[in-house]
């Protein structure tokens, strides 16, 4: 388990996005938020998130459709 | 060299010459907010809150229809009239409604009712909210003065931040911005 968690299971698009651009800016530099979600689109979604804005997603997996993603904060 | 081809080459120049305002890979975008019912409230919103997380300066432009959004109170509705793509699960199937029904006192209210209750069942957040997101994301929103004019409202009347301004303010933004949406 991160240090740093978004449960953001049940929220539709945008919001699993949003929820988590907020959380990243309490998680310091080089350090991981995980992020625990139902919407189908946030697959793709917090790829292009990360692609976009510079972050790395280290790992996404699907569990009993609830995904997971760990986004490690590399962006300024 | 052809007009058009020489206006082409005068703004590479201008382009070259000028130092860039931001990093090079930092877009921008604006959405032309032009409807209010409940459905077509969603789409600028969205995607506004989504770019200004992905890091992209947004500009919404509110006119006609649109200005109503910015309205302190929001009620928003909905109508099946005229929106035959409109089909609502019920009953374990989907059901539309016929336009002579949606002129029937009450029909569009509970539409728009069943549509909200939906909305919060999925998990889809409320417009009040993503106007809220969207406000903390230090969207830029314009508020069209001759609109305000023309259906009588005063800053007032509207949400703390929307600056007024005119078709020449949303395009000299329009000019800075690598995606422009009407909606």
């Amino acid at each position: 388990m991160s240090e740093h968690l978004l449960d953001a299971k049940g929220l539709n698009c945008p919001l699993p996005i949003l929820k988590a651009r907020k959380a990243l800016k309490d998680v310091p530099s080089g350090e991981v938020l995980e992020i625990l979600a139902t919407d189908p689109g946030s697959v793709a979604d917090f790829q292009a998130f990360c692609r976009q804005t510079g972050n790395e997603l280290v790992e996404h997996s699907e569990n009993d459709s609830v995904y997971r993603f760990l986004i490690k904060h590399t962006a300024a | 060299m052809s007009t058009e081809a020489q206006i082409v080459s005068n703004e590479i120049q201008d382009t070259a010459g000028e130092a860039p305002a931001a990093a090079p890979e930092t877009k921008s975008m604006t959405i032309i907010v032009t409807k209010g019912s409940l459905d077509w409230a969603y789409p600028p919103f969205i995607l506004a809150t989504t770019a200004a997380a992905m890091g992209v300066p947004v500009t919404m432009f509110f006119t006609f229809y649109g200005l109503p959004l910015l309205l302190k109170e929001l009620d928003l509705k909905l109508t099946a009239a005229g929106n035959p793509a409109m089909k609502m699960p019920m009953m374990g199937m989907h059901m539309g409604l016929p336009n002579i029904l949606t002129a029937i006192p009450g029909v569009d209210a509970a539409c728009s009712k069943m549509m909200k209750n939906l909305m919060a069942k999925k998990g889809v957040a409320s417009l009040e909210d993503l106007r809220e997101l969207a406000i903390d994301a230090e969207v830029r929103m314009i508020a069209c003065q001759m609109t305000m004019d023309l259906f009588e409202y005063t800053l007032d009347d509207m949400i703390e931040g929307p600056e007024l301004g005119g078709a020449a303010t949303y395009i000299e933004c329009a000019t800075q911005s690598d995606i422009n949406l009407f909606i």
